[in-house]
């Protein structure tokens, strides 16, 4: 047993994890970790805000599948972080928040920079730490992997006072322990995928809707496999978006208020669901009542308390949904199920999904969403990672930019965090050092973290920004113009910054791009430049993201472009 | 409908925040609540009781399970369940008559009379809440100076 302080035990423990990175910010009260870095080989990683810390953490989690590691100091430096945990627990991302605490004695006096980060975070952590004595630090440290990335992943809040962080005391890393009232795994539920896959082959027109959690648990083979076998069509919500090629003949793309219109509709007509680990959100399904009396809801879910608590299913798999669907693999190979012949619904899906893609009017100007979003596409190899900032620009992202390889889309989908997707973009580029990782931003959003610059530059972190700048609040824009009479209060950005001057001040490459073949060469300088770049593509503020499913409507209520 | 939620946690600091908070943030109520530690230290149980239709009540309870601080969450039924709350009324005293009706009431539902004074009396019921809210309903002519109520406590009866 070797004697140590709580912050060398810190560092060791989260050693022992493998962690690699740390994302985060110094200050008074956590000073004494901080000093730990130059004796440990974890590489600490400068943000100039700590929501981006959180936010660069959480995209790290969601790409390498291990928690993201951010610190921030007390006070100020762990509310500036709530943000950044809260998006991560809307999205169940695996991370690990580690804050510095006033020391234990001053806690509750309303001492400098003392905020209770522990009733703060409660409602948006799956758990939260704050050991007492050094002794406790490994087992905190320990445990709080275990529950940031087992199960339904989530953000986990390690507050460590600063005397815990300097006093010393003998030290043992635990390899076992026990949670009593945590049971992150199921056993696979063979009973409920037989009688899943009676109701699929009895079903006249099915449909699978995969959600976050197929990228999550991975389940990206499984869920071809069973599609292509059953030869049914594959829907997906939002943040399961690209859980399925999207190049795929049975792929439809996302559902929900800016869904594709060939996938609402086939959603809204199918009378069986195969719902893979997804919470059925409103911005997914609209009002489910509309059909839902038709509709029959296999629900496939890690989270026992996700079944049956938007929606009613039918039959109800609970486990890990990969586990699940390999067992429904298994299954269909040995009763010797492949359906071989087209189904009329699947050739209604397939008559359908070519209307739409023929039919969906775009904007006529040569710089319209939908030309540059597919001009990225081209251009970008198809392992490439996209995160999103929050906005127009996201929704265009789920209409236009198709997801080939499974895993590779990842977005602020739950709390919906404008300043999300380039810190996050900036901590899977850490993740994945070895492919092009892309932030399609809106101005608005970007504007929101942009100082990461710094940390891409100093860090030499070369993400790419590709910015749909239409100087406008676009989404709020496009409410106010649908809703409000067109009365626009409190969104223009006025062409305030110029992104090329302020990338280039941060010492990051920045190229405005004024048409298509301009765009094209900006993308292929970025993808080969070994800088950050900004590459901002002025668009018109008037463009709406169409089709649109308004708030509280059921899916069937499409607003089309006319 | 009326549900009786029994609740065993770690005993630890926060928890009790933490239940109460989980009711605020998913918009279900807390009808009553009581807390005490168990047989084993390490545990407390809390027993909460709440309204919501079925699915609402369902929901409760796999929430409540899916916090990793509680150990065993469960819907108790009502009809098979011994559940009690402790209710202390002080009531208002006119005259030497109310004394001898209200000491025939609390005869009548099982109470306890304490801190009789010249005004006032102090009654101590163990009762259900049903029972303590008709035993209130009888004695508000006289006059209820003061309430205290610790809420629901609950045991399911053995299924021998």
């Amino acid at each position: 047993m070797e004697t140590m302080t709580g912050a060398k035990a810190l560092m060791t423990a989260m050693e022992k994890e493998g962690v690699q990175h740390v994302f985060g910010l110094p200050g008074g009260a956590n000073l004494p970790m901080y000093d730990e870095f130059a004796r440990c080989n974890i590489r600490h990683i400068l943000v100039r805000h700590e929501q981006s810390a959180a936010h660069m953490a959480d995209g790290f989690g969601r790409v390498s599948r291990k928690p993201g590691v951010c610190f921030a100091t007390s006070g100020p430096g762990a509310t500036n972080i709530l943000t950044g945990i809260a998006t991560a627990q809307a999205d169940s991302a695996p991370m690990v928040a580690v804050t510095g605490q006033v020391p234990v004695k001053m806690i509750g006096r309303d001492a400098f920079q003392e905020s209770d980060i522990i009733g703060m975070a409660n409602p948006v952590v799956k758990y939260a730490f704050q050991p007492r004595t050094a002794a406790e630090v490994p087992e905190a440290v320990k445990k709080g992997f275990f529950i940031a990335e087992t199960g339904r992943p989530g953000p986990v809040l390690i507050d460590v006072p600063k005397d815990v962080q300097e006093n010393e005391a003998p030290m043992t890393f635990p390899d076992e322990f026990k949670i009593q009232g945590y049971h992150p795994w199921a056993d696979p539920d063979i009973v409920n995928v037989e009688k899943a896959i009676d109701m699929l082959l009895h079903a006249q027109k099915p449909i699978i809707l995969a959600g976050g959690g197929t990228i999550i648990s991975s389940a990206f083979a499984e869920l071809q496999s069973i599609a292509e076998t059953l030869m049914i069509p594959v829907v997906t919500t939002f943040k399961g978006k690209g859980a399925f090629p999207e190049n795929h003949p049975l792929s439809l793309g996302p559902i929900g208020m800016h869904g594709h219109a060939e996938a609402n509709k086939m959603m809204t007509e199918a009378d069986c669901v195969l719902a893979i680990g997804t919470r059925f959100s409103d911005r997914s399904v609209g009002t489910f009542e509309a059909f839902e009396k038709r509709l029959k809801i296999i629900h496939m879910d890690v989270d026992p308390a996700e079944i049956g608590k938007n929606q009613t299913a039918q039959i109800a798999v609970i486990g890990d949904v990969r586990v699940n669907l390999r067992v429904m693999v298994k299954i269909l190979l040995q009763r010797a199920i492949k359906k071989t012949e087209e189904s009329p619904w699947l050739k209604h899906v397939k008559e359908t999904k070519a209307y739409w893609r023929e039919h969906l009017k775009l904007h006529p100007g040569e710089m319209g969403a939908a030309k540059i979003l597919r001009k990225l596409r081209e251009l970008l190899p198809k392992e490439s990672i996209v995160t999103t900032e929050v906005g127009q620009h996201q929704m265009w992202a789920s209409l236009f930019y198709d997801v080939i390889q499974p895993g590779t889309f990842f977005s602020s989908t739950g709390l919906g965090t404008m300043g999300w997707g380039f810190p996050a973009a900036i901590g899977a580029k850490v993740a994945r050092p070895d492919v092009p990782v892309v932030d399609i931003a809106g101005d608005g959003s970007f504007s929101m973290t942009e100082n990461s610059l710094a940390t891409a530059v100093l860090e030499d972190i070369p993400v790419i920004v590709f910015i749909l700048n239409n100087s406008i609040l676009g989404m709020v824009a496009q409410w106010q113009r649908t809703f409000y009479d067109r009365r626009m209060i409190g969104v223009q950005q006025d062409q305030c910054p110029d992104y090329v001057k302020l990338a280039e001040s941060y010492g990051a490459q920045g190229i405005r791009a004024q048409s298509i073949d301009e765009l094209g060469r900006a993308i292929k300088t970025a993808l080969s430049s070994d800088v950050a770049t900004v590459i901002d593509i002025p668009i018109d503020p008037e463009e709406d993201v169409l089709p649109f499913v308004a708030p509280g409507t059921p899916l069937t209520e499409m607003i089309l472009p006319s | 409908m009326w549900a009786i939620l029994s609740i065993l946690v770690e005993n630890k600091p926060g928890i009790l925040f933490k239940v109460t908070h989980l009711f605020r943030s998913r918009n279900f109520n807390i009808d009553s609540i009581s807390v005490g530690v168990t047989e084993n230290p390490d545990y407390s149980k809390m027993t909460i009781t709440t309204y919501g239709d079925e699915k609402q009540v369902a929901q409760i309870v796999k929430q409540l399970d899916k916090m990793i601080d509680t150990v065993k969450v469960e819907h108790l039924d009502q009809y098979q369940t011994i559940y009690r709350e402790l209710c202390l009324f002080r009531i208002s005293v006119n005259t030497p008559s109310d004394s001898m009706q209200i000491n025939q009431l609390a005869k009548a539902y099982g109470g306890i009379v304490h801190d009789v004074t010249k005004t006032s009396l102090v009654v101590e019921l163990t009762a259900t809440p049903d029972q303590i809210i008709a035993f209130e309903e009888l004695i508000k002519p006289f006059g209820i100076l003061d309430v205290a109520r610790t809420g629901v406590t609950a045991l399911q009866r053995s299924k021998e």
